[in-house]
């Protein structure tokens, strides 16, 4: 039996904030590893189009992040424990994190900043405008992400997080329609997105019609 | 350190850094550009630096001023579906293909249609080297210092007769040696097809190798198509079957994606691609900090080619 309470908790906070700092860390590693990659550690390189290598890369990574991020409610409900909603927000940072360098990456490493190019590519490829839109629809996602603003906008909050369903779709899509014709992976993507999204339906549709 | 050729098949899974020392390569693309720095002319024989390779002439009427890419960007980032649709899956998943004993079927409106062996193919013909820019239809490039023969020599040796407007290539399929065919991401086998005007062009060429040395699996050994001013897909690969046609055959990436892809598919920086643009590319080999460059009419071959589609409409006939 535990003699001190309070100790126990504030262990238990420790425990989560040393938890936290690896997780952090551990999201960092894909960028690490490009990194690495280009700095050739252990003969790794980034191939013959590093561009192209770097860009796709960052874009998975934002993806996946997105991914994570959805699966923190139904982990939660699974294992019947709140401590993965803990992590919710650092995981949708990163997944912002990822986007913004995918971004970049394009406007100054793939375009070289020629903003005529890339206004034109924004304007007339689809699976670039809707990968633009898709970041646009994140930013303020990622603004409203502290606790002031889950204050200050209170319930309205939820509502605008649900934009994250959209940016997910819409970022699916993106990667769908740059492929040649392998759509394998992309297919992969969206069942994986179509999972996560339809527990969310089933778990509405039981609350609301019992 | 021995070196291991990719053409003889049985040296299955070979990392291409073991190909050749890359000494040898470094040496080659030297030996290029002081050749084309003394301004030697055709003609001049060149034997492989390791006496090992082909035995070519260097044509230097193509590749002034390029600088060919290293054997290494060549040989691991290609596009060759059959052993997979990712940049270097070929390069390791072609070590099962065989390019040796190869035949070639000819047919159709042609004098002389059969079954030739590659020695019967080949032997007729002198190596020479050309450095052709390549433009893949993904808005990248490279520069390639191929080893073969113009195509309208090893066509013309099969007679084709008037009926002969168009002519059809296809590419082994192969699946014990070829595991992309397991995927049916285009319909295979892959084929191809040119106006015979166009496959009569000097430009038009017959690869058999590439840096001095015989073609690696995954550029298409034996022996595929080099077509400069055309996307890359249009330069098939592994070709087993050529055949004369009175029609345009199907060629495979216009089956697939009809808005996406032409029978044509000349270099046109002016026609974009639906979903990209078509106005620059990225020149492998420049780093993660290399600028696009503006892609070419024609890919550069405006000067050669540009007459062959005189009164044509290039946006339709994309």
């Amino acid at each position: 039996m535990r003699e001190w309470t309070c100790a126990a908790i504030s262990e238990g906070r420790h425990r989560l904030r040393l938890l936290k700092a690896a997780v952090f860390l551990a999201c960092l590693a894909p960028l690490a590893a490009l990194f690495a990659r280009g700095l050739g550690v252990g003969g790794a390189t980034l191939g013959a189009n590093p561009v192209e290598f770097v860009l796709h890369a960052l874009g998975k990574w934002g993806l996946n992040f997105l991914l994570l991020t959805l699966a923190v409610s139904p982990l939660r409900a699974i294992i019947g424990r709140a401590w993965p909603l803990g992590f919710r927000r650092m995981l949708g940072l990163f997944a912002f994190f990822y986007a913004t360098l995918h971004l970049l990456c394009w406007l100054v490493l793939d375009q070289g900043l020629y903003l005529q190019g890339i206004a034109a590519d924004i304007a007339k490829r689809p699976f670039i405008t809707i990968g633009v839109l898709a970041y646009l629809l994140l930013v303020p996602l990622a603004v409203t992400s502290t606790d002031r603003m889950l204050r200050r906008l209170g319930r309205r909050w939820k509502t605008l997080h649900r934009l994250v369903y959209a940016v997910v779709l819409l970022g699916v899509w993106h990667y769908y329609w740059l492929v040649k014709a392998d759509v394998r992976e992309p297919l992969f993507y969206l069942a994986m997105t179509l999972l996560l999204l339809g527990w969310r339906v089933r778990t509405r549709l039981r609350r609301t019609c019992p | 350190m021995p070196t291991t050729r990719p053409r003889s098949g049985h040296s299955a899974r070979i990392a291409s850094s073991e190909l050749t020392p890359q000494s040898v390569w470094l040496r080659r693309r030297e030996f290029v550009l002081a050749g084309l720095a003394a301004g030697l002319l055709p003609g001049v024989l060149r034997a492989a630096p390791d006496g090992a390779g082909l035995s070519y002439t260097r044509n230097a009427r193509y590749g002034a001023g390029e600088t060919p890419n290293s054997y290494e960007d060549i040989t691991t980032y290609n596009n060759f579906y059959e052993f997979g649709t990712g940049k270097e899956d070929p390069a390791r998943r072609a070590g099962r293909f065989r390019p040796a004993p190869w035949s070639l079927r000819i047919e159709g409106e042609a004098d002389r249609t059969g079954v030739f062996a590659l020695e019967d193919i080949l032997r007729p013909h002198p190596l020479e080297e050309r450095v052709y820019r390549l433009r893949c239809v993904e808005a990248w490039s490279m520069v390639v210092p191929w080893v073969g023969f113009p195509l309208a020599d090893l066509l013309r040796r099969f007679a084709p007769t008037s009926r002969a407007k168009y002519v059809a290539f296809t590419t082994a399929a192969i699946p014990e040696q070829m595991p992309g065919l397991a995927y049916r991401v285009l319909d295979w086998p892959y084929v191809e097809g040119l106006r015979i005007d166009e496959a009569m062009h000097p430009l038009a060429f017959v690869a058999t190798g590439l840096y001095g040395q015989p073609l690696p699996n995954q550029n298409g050994a034996p022996l595929r198509l080099v077509l400069p001013w055309k996307y890359g897909f249009k330069s098939i690969k592994s070709i087993v079957a050529i055949r004369f046609t009175a029609t345009q055959p199907p060629t495979s990436w216009n089956r697939a994606a009809p808005r996406e892809y032409g029978f044509y598919a000349n270099v046109n920086p002016a026609v974009d691609h639906p979903r990209w643009s078509q106005a620059r590319e990225r020149r492998i080999g420049a780093g993660v900090f290399g600028a696009r460059r503006p892609t070419l009419a024609f890919n550069g071959y405006a000067e050669e080619v540009a007459s062959l589609y005189a009164g044509m409409d290039l946006r339709r006939h994309f």
